[in-house]
Order: C-alpha cells, then sequence, then structure tokens
C-alpha cells in the first residue's frame, strides 16, 4: 500500500512537471472512480473510497464531495459514474474528474449512490487527506484545519507524510496543530498527548476549548488536570480577544456613525442649521453608487472593481448640487429661526424619500462589492471583514480632508469667518451667501460620500437615511457642536460603548441606554463634550 | 371659584368655538343613534370613530401648541407623551378582556400567556381598576415630563437642543416598547379590546359616549389653556418665548414656569392618548416612532401656533387630508405632506389662523398689532 501510495505521490509531482504524464494518472483515479459505482455494499463502497484517497490525487476530491452531498449517479447502462445536479425530472451531469459537462438526461436513467453516516465521516477524512497533497498551499492549509477540526484519527497517516513534505511555515503549524487533535481526541500514550497538548494550549481559540473539553472527559487523570489547566488559560486568553474584537466591531460602528455625523457637523455644528435632510442626502449618496453599478454593470463589465472609486465623486457632486438648492431654495429663507428650518427640512426629507420611493420603488436595491473589499481575514481571535476596514480607513481619511479644508484652504478661512462674525465678515468683502451656500453643499457632499460607504454595508432603500439621522444629531452634540474634533471622539466613544454594552443588554436595550446616557450627559454639559470657549459660544 | 377660573375673559370667538365643538360633540353621535341608516342625514358608524380620533388629535395638537406657541418650547417628543397615556388606557382594557381572550387565562393578557409568562408583572396591577388606570393616564405622562424638564430646563437646554433631546426620548422609548420584554405587548401592542366600564367597545353607544366625552375633553383643554393664557402665568409664558434671558434677569423662575407648562402640557396629550385608545382599538409602538410627533407639529404650524383655535383646525384639516389622499393616492400623500412643512414654515409663519387674522385686520385697516409669534429670539 504505501509503495503504491508513494508512486502516486511521484505520479503527482511528476503531473505538475510534466503535462503529458496526469493522463496515466488520471486513468487510474477514473477507473477508482468508477469503482464507486460498482461497489455493492457499504463495506464495498469505503474500499473503494479508501483506496481513492490512497492515490493522493486531488482530482478525486470532487467527486467525493458530490459523494458525500449525494449527487454522484451511476447510469443504469453501462454503469458510468457522473456527478448530477437535479433539474425538475432531468439531471445535468457533469463528468466528476474532468469536470466537463456531459448533456442533460431523464434521471430515470440513473441511480444515486447512497451514502451513511459512517460513509460520510470516512468522505471527510478522505477529502481532508487528499487535499493535504494538493500543491496549493491555501488548498493544505484549509485542509489541514479541517482535520483539526473534525479529529479523524485516519487522516495522521497522510497528515504526517504530508507534513515531512511540507515547507510553507503557516500551513506547517496548522499541520502539527491537527496532528496534535488527533493524537490528543485518539490513543496514545500520556506523554505524546500532554506533548499534544501543549501545542493546543498555545493554538488557543474556541475549537480548541471544545477539544479539550472532550478530552478531559476520558483520559488518565494527568492529561485531564493539564487539559483543565489549559481550559482556563485558553478561557482567560479568548477574554482577552473577546474585548479586542468588541473594540474593532466600536471601531467599525464608530467610523461608520462618524461618516454620517461629519456633514452634520459642518451643517449644524458649524452653520448652525439644523437639516433633517441630512440622511437624505446620505440615501443619495447611497443611490448614486447604485446607478454608477448599474451603468457599469450593463456597459463596462471590466470596470466593476472601481465603480466605488467613480462613485465617490459622483455621489459627492449630486448630493452636494442637491445641498446647494436646498440652500438656496429653502434654507436662506429661514436663518434665524432654527426651528422653522427643522420642520421644513424634515418635510423635504419626506419629498426626497417619496420621490426616490417612486423612481426606484421602496425595495432593497443591490449594489455589490468589489473585490478588494469583498473577503475577511483573522488576526488572532479576531475577524475582520476587508470592507469594514476601508470603511474605518474611508472614515478617517474624510475627516482628515475635512479638517485641512477647514484649516488650510481660502474657502475654508471664510466659512470660518462667516460663521464666527457674518456682519464683520461681510465687511471684509467676503460674499457671505456664496460662502453659505457653499459650506451647506460641502456638508451635503460628505453625506454624499458617506452614503457611498454605507451602500456597502448596508440595505440601499429609501429609508437609508433615517436610520442615522438621530444617532448624528446625538454624536455632534455629544462631541460638541461647532467642533469636528468632538465629532471624531464622539462617534468613536458611541460606537465602541455600545458595542461593549450589546452582549450583557442586547443590542436594541444597549442603543436605548446609550440614548438615555446622552441624554442626561447634555444636562450636565448642554454645550457637549469638547464646548467652543470664548466669543463663539455668544452667538 | 374652579368655574370662574376657567371661564374668565372668554370672549366671542371662544363662545362661538365652544359651542361648534360641543354642537358636534352631541349633533354627530345623535345623527348616527337616531337617524335610520338610509337617510342622508345618517351618520355611519366609521365615521363617529374617525370623526373622534380627529377631536383627540386636536386636543394633543391643543398641547403643543401650548408648550411650542406660548413658550417657545418645540417639543418633538409628544407623540411619547400621547402614547404613554394611549398605553395606560390599553392596560385597563387588556384587563377587562379577562378570561374571553385566545387563551382565556383571567389575569394574564394573551401576549404574556404567549411569551409563558406565569404571573403578572408589578407595573400591571391595578390596571384593572378605572380609576387607578385613569390616573395613571395623567400621572406617567406627567411624571415622564417632570423629569425631563426638570433636568433640561434646570440647565438651560433650550431651543434645537430641547427638540433633538425630546426626539431622542421617543426613538429611546420606541425601542423599548418594541421589546417583548417590557409586558407591553411588543410589536404588535394591545389589540382586541373587548368592554370599557362594562360596555362593549365596539357598540354605537359606547362609541357615542366616547365620541362626546372627546369633544368635551377638548373643549375643557381648550378653556383650561385659554385660562392660563389669560393669566398672569400666560403673560410670562409668553415673556419667556420671546426673551427668556430678559424675563430670567426680570427676577421670574424661567425654569419653574417652562416645567409647570410643560408637565400640563404632557397630561394633555396623556388624555388625548387615553380617548383615542378605545376609539381606535389598538395601541403599538409606532406611535412612539419620532416621525410621528414631528408630523403632529406640523398640525399646529399649518393651523397657526399661538392661537388656541389654530392648532385644533390643523389636526382636524391635517388628518382629514391624510384620511383622504392615502386612500385616494396614496404615492401623492407625502409629498403633499412634505410641500405642507415647506409651504407652511416659508409662506404662511403664522398658520391659517394668524393668515386669515393679519387678512382682515388689514381688511378693516386697523393698525396691526405687534405680531404674536415670536420673529426671532432676543438673546
Amino acid at each position: 500500500m504505501v509503495l503504491r501510495r508513494l508512486l502516486y505521490a511521484l505520479a503527482l509531482a511528476c503531473a505538475l512537471l510534466a503535462p503529458v504524464q496526469p493522463a496515466i494518472a488520471q486513468a487510474d483515479t477514473a477507473s477508482l472512480i468508477q469503482a464507486l459505482g460498482e461497489a455493492k455494499n457499504y463495506t464495498e463502497l469505503e474500499q473503494a473510497v479508501d483506496a481513492l484517497a490512497a492515490t493522493g490525487d486531488s482530482a478525486a476530491v470532487p467527486a467525493l464531495e458530490a459523494l458525500s452531498a449525494g449527487a454522484l449517479y451511476t447510469k443504469k447502462l453501462g454503469g458510468a459514474v457522473l456527478i448530477g445536479v437535479e433539474r425538475g425530472a432531468d439531471l445535468a451531469l457533469t463528468d466528476p474528474l474532468t469536470g466537463e459537462s456531459a448533456g442533460t438526461e431523464p434521471a430515470g436513467g440513473y441511480e444515486r449512490i447512497r451514502v451513511n453516516n459512517r460513509l460520510r465521516r470516512a468522505l471527510r477524512g478522505a477529502i481532508g487527506a487528499l487535499t493535504l497533497l494538493s500543491p496549493k498551499p491555501d488548498v493544505r492549509q484549509a485542509a489541514a484545519e479541517a482535520v483539526y477540526k473534525n479529529r479523524d484519527a485516519g487522516a495522521l497517516e497522510i497528515l504526517e507524510e504530508a507534513l515531512a513534505k511540507e515547507s510553507v511555515a503557516s500551513v506547517r503549524v496548522a499541520m502539527i496543530e491537527a496532528k496534535a487533535a488527533i493524537q490528543l481526541a485518539g490513543e496514545a500514550d500520556d506523554a505524546t498527548k500532554l506533548a499534544a497538548l501543549e501545542i493546543i494550549e498555545k493554538r488557543g481559540g474556541r475549537e480548541s476549548l471544545a477539544l479539550l473539553g472532550q478530552v478531559s472527559a476520558n483520559a488518565s487523570p494527568a492529561v485531564a488536570e493539564a487539559a483543565q489547566a489549559a481550559v482556563k488559560k485558553i478561557q482567560a486568553e479568548l477574554q482577552w480577544w473577546a474585548i479586542l474584537q468588541n473594540i474593532t466591531y466600536g471601531i467599525s460602528l464608530g467610523s461608520v456613525l462618524l461618516l454620517a455625523a461629519i456633514g452634520l457637523a459642518i451643517t449644524f455644528g458649524v452653520m448652525g442649521v439644523i437639516n433633517m435632510a441630512h440622511g437624505e442626502m446620505v440615501m443619495i449618496g447611497a443611490y448614486t453608487t447604485f446607478m454608477v453599478q448599474e451603468v457599469i454593470r450593463t456597459s463596462f463589465p471590466a470596470l466593476f472593481d472601481v465603480s466605488i472609486l467613480i462613485a465617490l465623486p459622483l455621489a459627492f457632486l449630486v448630493a452636494g448640487a442637491v445641498g446647494v438648492a436646498i440652500e438656496r431654495g429653502i434654507i436662506r429663507f429661514l436663518y434665524g429661526r432654527p426651528l422653522e428650518t427643522l420642520l421644513a427640512t424634515w418635510g423635504l426629507s419626506l419629498i426626497l424619500q417619496q420621490a426616490v420611493r417612486t423612481i426606484f420603488g421602496p425595495t432593497n436595491r443591490e449594489v455589490g462589492n468589489p473585490s478588494w473589499m469583498s473577503g475577511a481575514f483573522d488576526i488572532g481571535q479576531i475577524s475582520l471583514t476587508y470592507g469594514r476596514l476601508w470603511i474605518v480607513v474611508f472614515g478617517l481619511i474624510v475627516f482628515a480632508a475635512l479638517m485641512l479644508m477647514l484649516r488650510r484652504t481660502p474657502l475654508g478661512l471664510q466659512m470660518r469667518a462667516v460663521t464666527q462674525n457674518r456682519r464683520m465678515a461681510a465687511s471684509m468683502g467676503i460674499r457671505t451667501p456664496w460662502v453659505d451656500a457653499m459650506t451647506f453643499g460641502l456638508g451635503s457632499g460628505v453625506a454624499g460620500l458617506a452614503g457611498v460607504a454605507l451602500s456597502q454595508i448596508d440595505n440601499v432603500s429609501p429609508n437609508l437615511g433615517q436610520g442615522y439621522i438621530i444617532d448624528s444629531f446625538m454624536i455632534v452634540i455629544f462631541g460638541g457642536v461647532g467642533n469636528l474634533w468632538g465629532t471624531l471622539v464622539g462617534a468613536f466613544t458611541l460606537g465602541v460603548v455600545n458595542k461593549f454594552l450589546e452582549p450583557y443588554a442586547g443590542a436594541v436595550l444597549g442603543k436605548i441606554f446609550v440614548l438615555v446616557f446622552i441624554i442626561l450627559f447634555i444636562q450636565v454639559r448642554p454645550r457637549g463634550l469638547f464646548a467652543l470657549k470664548g466669543r463663539a459660544v455668544e452667538q | 371659584m374652579k368655574g370662574g377660573f376657567l371661564l374668565r375673559g372668554l370672549d366671542r370667538g371662544g363662545l362661538i368655538f365652544l359651542a361648534i365643538v360641543l354642537g358636534v360633540g352631541i349633533l354627530v353621535p345623535a345623527l348616527n343613534l337616531l337617524v335610520p341608516p338610509g337617510n342622508p342625514f345618517h351618520v355611519p358608524g366609521y365615521a363617529v370613530s374617525l370623526v373622534g380620533k380627529y377631536l383627540c388629535f386636536a386636543l394633543l395638537a391643543l398641547s403643543i401648541d401650548l408648550v411650542w406657541g406660548y413658550c417657545g418650547i418645540l417639543s418633538l417628543g409628544h407623540g411619547a407623551f400621547f402614547a404613554l397615556g394611549g398605553y395606560a388606557m390599553g392596560m385597563y382594557l387588556m384587563r377587562q378582556i379577562g378570561a374571553r381572550g385566545v387563551y382565556a387565562n383571567p389575569e394574564l393578557p394573551d401576549f404574556m400567556v404567549f411569551l409563558n409568562w406565569k404571573e403578572l408583572p408589578w407595573y400591571w396591577y391595578g390596571f384593572d381598576q378605572f380609576w387607578f388606570a385613569a390616573i395613571m393616564v395623567i400621572a406617567v405622562p406627567g411624571a415622564l415630563a417632570f423629569l425631563l424638564g426638570w433636568f433640561a430646563f434646570r440647565s438651560r437646554v433650550t431651543g434645537v437642543y430641547l427638540s433633538i433631546i425630546t426626539q431622542a426620548m421617543t426613538f429611546a422609548l420606541l425601542l423599548a416598547f418594541f421589546r417583548n420584554d417590557m409586558g407591553f405587548g411588543g410589536n404588535n401592542g394591545l389589540t382586541d379590546f373587548k368592554d370599557i366600564l362594562g360596555y362593549p367597545v365596539q357598540a354605537a353607544g359606547t362609541r357615542a359616549t366616547l365620541f362626546f366625552a372627546s369633544a368635551l375633553a377638548l373643549a375643557l383643554g381648550f378653556l383650561l389653556c385659554r385660562a392660563i393664557i389669560r393669566s398672569k402665568l400666560g403673560k410670562v409664558l409668553i415673556a419667556i418665548r420671546d426673551a427668556e434671558s430678559r424675563t430670567r434677569f426680570l427676577g421670574y423662575r424661567v425654569e419653574h414656569y417652562k416645567l409647570f407648562v410643560f408637565t400640563l402640557s404632557a397630561c394633555m396629550a396623556g388624555v388625548a392618548g387615553a380617548l383615542y385608545v378605545p376609539q381606535v382599538g389598538i395601541i403599538n409602538p409606532s406611535e412612539f416612532s419620532p416621525a410621528q410627533s414631528i408630523e403632529m407639529v406640523i398640525w399646529v404650524a399649518v393651523g397657526g401656533r399661538g392661537t388656541l383655535i389654530g392648532p385644533v383646525i390643523g389636526a382636524i384639516l391635517v388628518n382629514f387630508g391624510k384620511t383622504y389622499f392615502t386612500a385616494a393616492i396614496p404615492d401623492f400623500w407625502l409629498f403633499a405632506l412634505g410641500g405642507l412643512f415647506i409651504a407652511v414654515t416659508l409662506f404662511l409663519p403664522k398658520g391659517i389662523v394668524g393668515a386669515v387674522t393679519d387678512w382682515t385686520k388689514r381688511y378693516r385697516k386697523t393698525p396691526s398689532r405687534p405680531d404674536p409669534v415670536a420673529p426671532k429670539p432676543a438673546e
């Protein structure tokens, strides 16, 4: 057996080097797959599966996976083994080895190869073993992790073989851990088990906890004791990771809140205009993203990955233009009457929502993630998605850009002058109405940018903006009106606090606590966390 | 003496208004009960409930006007007081169902049985008595308003900040009442009422009585507000609205006045909610939604804030429009409502009543008195 396996491993190695050789290896794999269909009972089938696993040919994996899923069929005439997907009364057939389509035929002519639970376990091990020898490191890594999870003792032999050949460090670690897991779960002497325990303890994580829980049930006292100590240590470690995870979730939520609130920090904080239609500016940004993706999907599919980058300036311009129109059309008549501004902009938000609902329909619209924003990665026990990470980065970039704009550009200077002393600024020759319009446009444009980001993580629907408006106001007031730094600190504080409350109080109750906290906080510091001092207060 | 306080300073306009409200309060139920269905003067049963609902909204609008129009406090959370009053009444009505519920539990309402609760939560005790529920209808919104006002007015949270805080308050309550664990029926709220004071809620006679009670409550609310505004207290309130700091410097404890009028207004809103629930037959958390509360403010703005008749007219007109348009052209309603918000604030800052008064004044060529609505904060 061993000799034969080595032979096949050799054949596999050759297959990588020479394009002619695979024919031989595949021919044998093909005949072994054929044997799956000829098995008369579960025992024979299991033998056939073991034989396939012994080849070490990862080309057999699709067939084994199909068998495990109950999608492997034999033709009643001739006995050909094929993968079938049910299409009504027909089967869409593919060749298990080459993956080529073999047409669609009536299901009546085929018989499904049945499997039982025992066989499924064998299959899992076999698939794990085959992928362990795959030439691709990430496939091997995934396989090692799969073995770690199911701890199939049958995979030990192949695991050791793979381990001997392994050259990639991270995959090697995964394999060592998988081996330790098998040793711990299976039959081994105490010394081996204790050594394995150490490896598992070093790995940590939730699965290790489950594994160690099983070990202490059926092991010698020494091992059980060591296992329990390891469990304690891992649990303590996990607690730290949980805190870290909460912080990362909190920062992620905080960045979303920051994006939603920062435009408001300009219109409300700097200008003192209550814009209840701010959430609708966010929504307009999200729908702009949707439109851009629609055009790209129909006309330039190749550009899909940069659709977000195209949408960003467009959303800024669209939302900014709507903002300027609102300022010129409505708000400028209401300066000095904040309560009326509140009502008028609320009315506007109703109109904008209904308009979008009429044009795009009331249902959620699909906005896709570009490839560089999808997927996730792990740091220790923390799992982060790229989308969330990009939104954090994006939020900080927008914040920095706004700060720069307000501090370093002529327009920013004029904006600050007008908000600090309108009449003096006008006397100095600043066109205050123009600055008002530009400031409002800027705040709305930033809301549009937020909409692009939110379209990646939230439902793009006419109600998108409404969910953020109260939170945004809370953050701006909490941080201190007229202070962008306050908004930054406020957004991240509330984000993190919210995520820390969630595990104890649940999402809804946590949110209620935060709202009540802010209501009480404003009583203590009516001007927020970072109150403006000096003359600005007097206005 | 109490009657003397309420009736003092009742002018011709006020008397006409009272006569109309009470006249409608008697006429509509009478036309419903006494005139046979075939007769063109017959008022169908659903119309009685509908107009009864409008009367409750009118009382609510009146309570908002008292704080906004006369004291300058724009509350975006009056829906919460309204809903709390409604829930207090709803809890009484739930207890009256008794063993007639789906699960036939004599003690627990259906939703509690469904949630597998074994006994009544403590805050449901006493709601089987009407007098207790009636006190709670006033006490719970009043207490919440007192608490919020106590904190807010003492630390001089004013203007937009107060509006946003009240909005956050109603939002927090919305989230809280959506929770099943709160013991208020969660998402579905309280419904399926059977009896009120031993009479079936659905019966025509009960409906007529509730309608009359709503009209009476509106009339009493009107008289109360009018008496307050005509008193010295009312003058101070208007002074606070127009120049808060100046009033404070003159030696008035501004926060006490504000707290009093805010609490009173919340109690009125609670009564409106309590009358609303048996006529509509359901109370659920959506009444707490911030959008609902802002919509209430627009009733007042449309009718004319700073007048007492205005909010009543506004509430009835806007809600009639809502009933009509949401049935006839549903998509149009939000455009109309949004447009109303913008048009009223831009072109009709004093509302319909204010505009009509201005117009008649100009027509009679009398020198116009100073603007009743504060054009801008004086500080």
